[in-house]
Order: structure tokens, then C-alpha cells, then sequence
């Protein structure tokens, strides 16, 4: 059996940080239901590439896909007051969990704030994901994580140290969030279980993404060092970066972290003379002369094809991995070994790689197991079997224009 | 984070302590197992105890803590502690109700599991690094280490769903954790391009890719008075609003030009934007910005409800007064250096229960005594032999 089996799930949320929550969730049994409306419908679907050929299409778009997988998709216009708001408590009164991430005190204008939602099932765990939190001077900020990532420090620490920061791919920090919000809600549900009682999970993208640089904060605090980027170094290793081999932008990174990787690394190059000079013998002199060092495995490095080099290295007891492409991932015959991706078919998008768990679970199947729905797919099915409208109310709903 | 939602987490140590002690920063920079700065950020909420698990009697008082535990992580090599006979499966006989999580660079079985792997190797394998770093130089990582804290957060959330279904089933499980899978949510959706339309997101510097389908790139970093802002031209409902209102404070300061006063914003569509027309755009808003330090924009973008943020270094999120008003700081006491250190408030807020940082790191074996004898009812005499034998 499914580990979440049984839970259920509504989502108020648009884009990664509320929906790929529900999408770890359904990953291992919930259901989960995502709501949106033909006048507002998730952003993933209408803004972001990339679309199936380069055509753009409500359910021709990849991340929406990938955050939303085995999900219902529903339709409510919110802004249809008070048919869509009395709609919306019965689903909440169907749920055991909400997640929203509107900015702050949405919520409360629509009439589905954590005060009125308590009145409706006063044991709901309600996950509110923000940019900053839902109190504050900048709590109604709206912001995506792509620049939030900036805020909390962690473009500083990219790049190099003479040159501009450089970006991380895509909203970073909310899929850091993600995790925090997944860990909360499950966390909620323990605490339901003992006491009977639910609760508002107020979780901060921003304060999620500090936890990852904690070390660095301290750091500041107590010795005054402001931490920068610095490329591929690392205090603790050398050699420590990625190198070039064979073959058209093709790479490899290595590590040595301890004088007997070091040797090993020595004995693969085949112990040339420069291995042994003075300005390589220790950790510290390797660190010192770093830029030179780098140079030498580069030479070696460039000569061998990268799948060599890591597999050479890593028999010999040295860290060492391929640059992967993100075309290469999806051959990586480590995450194929794994199950790590799952194919389905999808109706305008044709056939996808959509995304397991990163953890299994010896005793519990993970999904997804149905590809992502189309806008509205589920209207029907879920307004009329689950939550049990007639058939005249929900045609009622519709020709309104609440279920739109 | 089992510790900050209330678990009461007892960190088993090798005798000496955990070689994560010796990683860096350090308090006032003094090298030392009782100073790393790494150790106190990553550690606090737990108690601590040293064994030694490799020897006979190390193993047989571990079988003491699993059978009263509900949890077991740890992170060694696959095989480490089957070799030991202390495997998932005794540990599941001893304990069935447990939930072992075991966290390695690429999980326990598969043809690469045996690999050995630090920041850098994972970040590789996941791919991340493909799409850091500019064209033509090496890919890049995040300088300080991220999969550690990835994987350990993504750890979490799995050790968490099997202790959700232990609480219907009564049954325990292991949670075999990849940190090169944890890494492959870090970079979101690069890789849907290859799939959907054969096209390869590579790194791209201080730009973003990936936002037109005509290949536009658009710049994500601009040099500002006393550092770099990160503001980007988008589409979308708030990308308009951004834009209108960038050009509003541009005229303000007499730097806006004609053209992109006259812009129609509501017209403006990113998904198809081509890159002469981004050039073209981006050229004043390079001079303006120039102009204007990080701090003045942090205020301006939050006045003006516009999206951006500075490129903000730790020093700055000191003094960020959202995380003031939301008491975010913690202040724990460290009385063995005769001080008290600021850490990083809890990951979220949870209305009805507590969930942060409350109690420092702890010490090496600071809680033998407390754990071994007054929980698990060994003598003074006992505790002093397993010491003496370097046991504990």
C-alpha cells in the first residue's frame, strides 16, 4: 500500500512552490486535487516554455507536466463570489490538507482565510507557502524564487570571485521550500493524530533558503567574514574542480580531499615528475599553487574521455563524476537503475519523462502513475462523484460560471 | 529537522568525534572539533554520544538505542553496516517499528552506488552544474555546498511519509536516499526542453535562457552602485506591472527614454520576444541601474510592488528588517565558549506547535553519561570502563 493513502489534498496554489508540495504527496498515494480556472490558470501553463514543438498550449507545457503529475486538476473561478466561495469551504471540508500560495492576505480577501477555514473543519492543516511569510513589512512582496535566490544570498556565492553572479536555473529556492513544506505538513498530520487539532503552517521561501546557508550566517555573526563566491575551490580539497576531456564542451570533476586520494590520483596520471615537485607535496602547498595544479590535471584530463576519467578515478578511490548534460540524466544508468523516471503518455505532449521520488521506500510503491491533467479535466468527476453535487447543481455551477 | 519540529535526535559519534567537525568556518577562526561553525548551524537540537561501532561491545549497545528508537539515519557507504551485522534487516528484527534512512551520494544498490562522491561529484552527476558558469568555461558549482542540505532536507520529507505510514500500519521501513536524485528538483525543469523539443538548456552565465521561443536570452544581473542587482525583463501579469514601473522611475530621474515610455506593456509578450528587441530594452536600464545602490532598490522594488531583488551577501540579510519583524534570529547560549550565537530561525511557522533552533549542538559524548547511564541504565562503573576500553 501507498504510504499516504487516503490523504487528501486541495490545492489553492499556482506555479512550483504550492504545487510541487501536492505533487510529493501524490507521488506516494494522496489524492490530490489542483485548482484553477480558464480566467486564471496556473502560470506554468501560460507563461513558462518549454510548450510541446514550441507551440504554446494550456496543456502543452513541460513544467507545468513535471510539478503535477498522478494530480485532478479542477476548475473554480474564485472571483465568482459567494457561489464559488461556499464551493470552495465543501472542498475544504472534503480536505484534510490545504496549501495555498497566493501572497498574503489573498486568502483572507477571497473569503478562505485560516480563521474561516478553521470554521469549516477545525482540524484542516492549511500550508500557506510565501516569498517572505505572512507577516512583516514586505509579507505582501509578491517575488518569484528565481530572484529570491538572490536575496537569500545564494547568487552571491556562484560565479567567480572577479566576475559577475551568475544564475541559478530556474525558482531554486522553492524547491528548497518544497521539502520544508512537505516535512511541515506531514509533521502537522503526526501532531493531528496525537492532539485532534489541525493548524496554519506559515512557511517563508526566504527563511526556508537561509537554513541552507546557516554555516555562512554564523560565520558573518560571530566572525565578521562575509562569505563570496569563488568558483570551484574548496578549503578543504585540491585538485577540487571540473576539467575538460575529450570531446566537444565535455567535462569531468575530481576532488581530493586526503593525502592518500592524492596519491591514487598521482598513480593514475601515471606519477609524472610534477607530481612530486615541492609546490605539490602537501595540501597546503596543492592549495597555494592551485591555478598551476589545475592546469596539469587539465592536460591529463583532456587527453581522456570523461567516462574514463570517472571511471579510472573512482576505481582507484578518487571522487570523480561526469559533467552531466541534461539530456544525459535521462540515461544516467544509475537513475535508470533506480526507476528515477517514469514515461507516460500524454495527450498533446505525447510521450514524458515525469519525475520519482528521490527517496524509495522499501515498504511503500511510489508514483506517478497518471501523466499531469488537462485544465478542467477532472471538473465532472471530481465536482460530481467525490464531492457529491447533483447533477443540476453542478450544471447550475457551471452555466454561473463558477466552475468555469 | 527532525529537532526543530521537537524529535529528541541523539547524534552517535565515533570516539574523538564526527569528522564533520572539522569542517570550517570556525568560531573566531580557531581550528578546533568543539569550534566548527559548520558543526554548531547543522547540529543543534540533538544530543550527543560516542561509540564505537566497529567494535563488538560498540554494536551491542547500539542495538540498545534502535530498539528504543523510531528512527535511525545514517549516511555510511551501502554495505558499511551490513558488513558490521548491523543492516537494515537485524535492525528491523531488533526494532520493527523503525524507519531506517539511509543517505548516499547515488542510494544503495545500482551500478554506480559503490561511487564515491563529495559536493562537487554530485552536483556533476545531477546535472546541475551543466547549467552554471559561462559558455566556454568550466560548469560551475555553488561555492558553498548545497547537496549536503538539499539531500538532507529531501531525507526528511521521506523519513516523515514512512513514519506517516508506520502510525497506520505499525510497520517500519527503510528510506534509501540518493542525494544525485535529491539534486535533480534543485535545477526545476532544464531538462523538459531536451524532452519536449530536443533542445539542450546549457549554462548561460548571468543570463536566462529558456523564457522565448525565439532563444532570446535575457539579462539576470546588473552592476549597481555597490554590487549587483538581480531584475529581469518578464512577461506575465506582474512582468508588465515590473516594466511600467521601472520606466516610471526611470522618468523620475530623467533616464527613461522615449521608447520605453512609450512601450505598450499590456502588448508585451515575453514568450516571444526577440533578443534585438531585449538589447534594445535592456541598454538604458544598464545606465540606470549604475546609478542606484542595493539598498535603494531593495526599497524602491518593494514600494513600487515590482519584481527583483539585490544579490544580497550574508552581511545583508543581517540587516533585513522583514526577518526582524518576524523575530527569525535565534539566540543560543554556548557556555562553554562563555557566549551566546545568533542562529537561523525555524524553516516554517506552525500555529499550534514550536519549530526551531532551541538547543546548541552538543559537545563530544556531552550526553554519554546522561544517555548511557541515567536512559539506559548502565553503572558509573560501566560507563567509566566502556571509556577507559575507548568504547565510548
Amino acid at each position: 500500500m501507498q504510504a499516504l493513502k487516503g490523504l487528501k489534498v486541495v490545492e489553492f496554489a499556482a506555479f512550483a512552490a504550492g504545487p510541487v508540495v501536492g505533487k510529493h504527496l501524490a507521488d506516494y498515494g494522496a489524492t490530490v486535487v489542483h485548482l484553477e480556472s480558464r480566467v486564471r490558470p496556473d502560470g506554468f501553463r501560460t507563461h513558462y516554455p518549454p510548450y510541446k514543438d514550441n507551440i504554446h498550449g494550456l496543456n502543452r507545457s513541460g513544467l507545468f507536466a513535471l510539478c503535477n503529475s498522478q494530480k485532478m486538476a479542477i476548475n473554480l473561478n474564485l472571483k465568482k463570489a459567494p457561489a464559488a466561495t461556499d464551493l470552495a469551504k465543501k472542498i475544504v471540508a472534503w480536505a484534510d490538507v490545504v496549501i495555498e500560495n497566493f501572497s498574503p492576505g489573498t486568502m483572507d480577501r477571497l473569503g478562505l482565510g485560516h480563521e474561516t477555514l478553521k470554521k469549516v473543519k477545525p482540524e484542516i492543516i492549511m500550508l500557506s507557502s510565501s516569498n517572505m511569510g505572512q507577516n512583516g513589512p514586505h509579507a505582501e512582496h509578491a517575488g518569484f524564487g528565481s530572484q529570491l535566490s538572490s536575496l537569500s544570498g545564494f547568487t552571491n556565492l556562484t560565479g567567480y570571485p572577479d566576475g559577475p553572479p551568475q544564475i541559478l536555473y530556474g525558482p531554486y529556492i522553492d524547491y528548497i521550500a518544497v521539502a520544508y513544506g512537505v516535512a511541515a505538513i506531514i509533521a502537522a498530520l503526526d501532531y493531528k493524530k496525537r492532539t485532534g487539532k489541525g493548524q496554519q503552517i506559515d512557511l517563508a521561501q526566504y527563511e526556508s533558503g537561509l537554513q541552507f546557508v546557516a554555516p555562512l550566517l554564523l560565520d558573518y555573526k560571530i566572525n565578521g567574514k562575509v562569505a563570496m563566491r569563488n568558483a570551484n575551490r574548496d578549503p578543504h580539497a585540491a585538485p577540487h574542480g571540473a576539467y575538460p576531456c575529450k570531446g566537444e564542451d565535455s567535462w569531468c570533476v575530481l576532488s581530493v580531499f586526503s593525502e592518500a586520494e592524492w596519491q591514487a590520483l598521482c598513480r593514475e596520471l601515471g606519477n609524472p615528475a610534477w607530481t612530486s615537485e615541492p609546490r605539490f607535496a602537501s595540501h597546503d602547498a596543492r592549495k597555494t599553487n592551485e591555478d598551476e595544479l589545475d592546469k596539469r590535471i587539465a592536460e591529463w584530463t583532456s587527453q581522456v574521455a570523461a567516462h574514463e576519467v570517472m571511471e579510472k578515478l573512482q576505481r582507484a578511490g578518487v571522487r570523480s563524476h561526469v559533467v552531466q548534460t541534461m539530456k544525459d540524466i535521462y540515461s544516467d544508468p544509475q537513475l535508470q537503475h533506480r526507476g528515477q523516471w517514469t514515461e507516460l503518455e500524454h495527450p498533446e505532449i505525447g510521450k514524458m519523462h515525469y519525475q520519482r521520488p528521490p527517496y524509495i521506500l522499501s515498504k511503500s510503491p511510489a508514483g506517478p502513475e497518471r501523466r499531469d491533467p488537462l485544465l478542467g479535466e477532472h471538473n465532472a468527476h471530481f465536482y460530481r462523484e467525490i464531492l457529491g453535487l447533483t447533477q443540476n447543481e453542478y450544471d447550475a455551477l457551471v452555466k454561473d460560471g463558477v466552475i468555469d | 529537522m527532525l529537532g526543530d519540529l521537537g524529535a529528541d535526535v541523539i547524534k552517535v559519534e565515533r570516539p574523538g568525534g564526527d569528522p564533520a567537525r572539522a569542517l570550517g568556518p570556525f568560531y573566531r577562526g580557531e581550528r578546533h572539533p568543539e569550534k566548527s561553525l559548520y558543526w554548531f548551524a547543522f547540529n543543534n537540537n540533538k544530543r550527543g554520544i560516542t561509540l564505537d561501532l566497529e567494535r563488538p561491545q560498540g554494536r551491542h549497545i547500539f542495538s540498545g538505542l534502535v530498539a528504543g528508537a523510531d528512527f535511525v539515519i545514517e549516511s555510511f557507504p551501502p554495505g558499511y553496516l551490513d558488513r558490521l551485522g548491523m543492516g537494515y534487516e537485524t535492525m528491523n528484527q531488533i526494532n520493527p517499528r523503525l524507519v531506517v534512512t539511509s543517505i548516499t551520494p547515488f542510494g544503495q544498490t545500482g551500478p554506480y552506488s559503490k561511487f564515491k562522491a563529495s559536493d562537487i561529484e554530485i552536483m556533476a552527476a545531477s546535472g546541475c552544474m551543466s547549467l552554471t558558469g559561462d559558455p566556454g568555461r568550466p560548469p560551475l558549482r555553488i561555492t558553498f555546498p548545497q547537496s549536503y542540505p538539499w539531500t538532507g532536507a529531501y531525507a526528511a520529507m521521506g523519513t516523515l511519509i514512512a513514519h506517516w505510514q508506520r502510525a497506520q500500519t505499525g510497520a517500519g521501513q527503510q528510506v534509501d536516499v540518493s542525494a544525485q536524485a535529491c539534486m535533480l528538483w534543485a535545477f526545476s525543469h532544464a531538462h523538459t526542453f531536451w524532452d519536449l523539443n530536443r533542445h539542450l538548456e546549457k549554462r548561460a552565465g548571468s543570463f536566462m535562457t529558456g523564457r522565448s521561443i525565439t532563444g532570446a536570452k535575457m539579462r539576470v544581473f546588473w552592476p549597481c552602485r555597490d554590487g549587483y542587482l538581480n531584475f529581469i525583463i518578464y512577461g506575465g501579469e506582474a512582468g508588465r506591472r515590473t516594466n511600467q514601473a521601472l520606466v516610471e522611475w526611470m522618468d523620475g530621474k530623467g533616464m527613461a527614454p522615449e521608447f520605453l515610455k512609450q512601450k505598450e506593456w499590456r502588448a508585451f509578450n515575453i514568450a516571444e520576444v526577440t533578443q534585438e528587441e531585449i538589447d534594445r530594452m535592456e541598454e538604458p536600464i544598464a545606465r540606470f541601474f549604475e546609478t542606484v545602490t542595493k539598498k535603494e532598490f531593495f526599497q524602491e522594488v518593494i514600494k513600487r510592488e515590482m519584481l527583483g531583488y539585490p544579490v544580497a551577501t550574508v552581511e545583508e540579510i543581517f540587516q533585513d528588517p522583514q526577518l526582524y519583524a518576524r523575530d527569525f534570529w535565534r539566540v543560543l547560549e554556548h557556555p562553554e565558549l562563555g557566549t551566546s550565537i545568533t542562529y537561523p530561525g525555524g524553516f516554517a511557522r506552525l500555529s499550534e506547535s514550536a519549530c526551531g533552533a532551541w538547543r546548541r549542538a552538543p559537545l563530544i559524548g556531552e550526553h554519554n553519561e546522561e544517555i548511557y547511564g541515567g536512559e539506559m541504565g548502565m553503572t558509573k562503573r560501566e560507563v567509566e570502563k566502556l571509556k577507559s576500553e575507548g568504547v565510548i
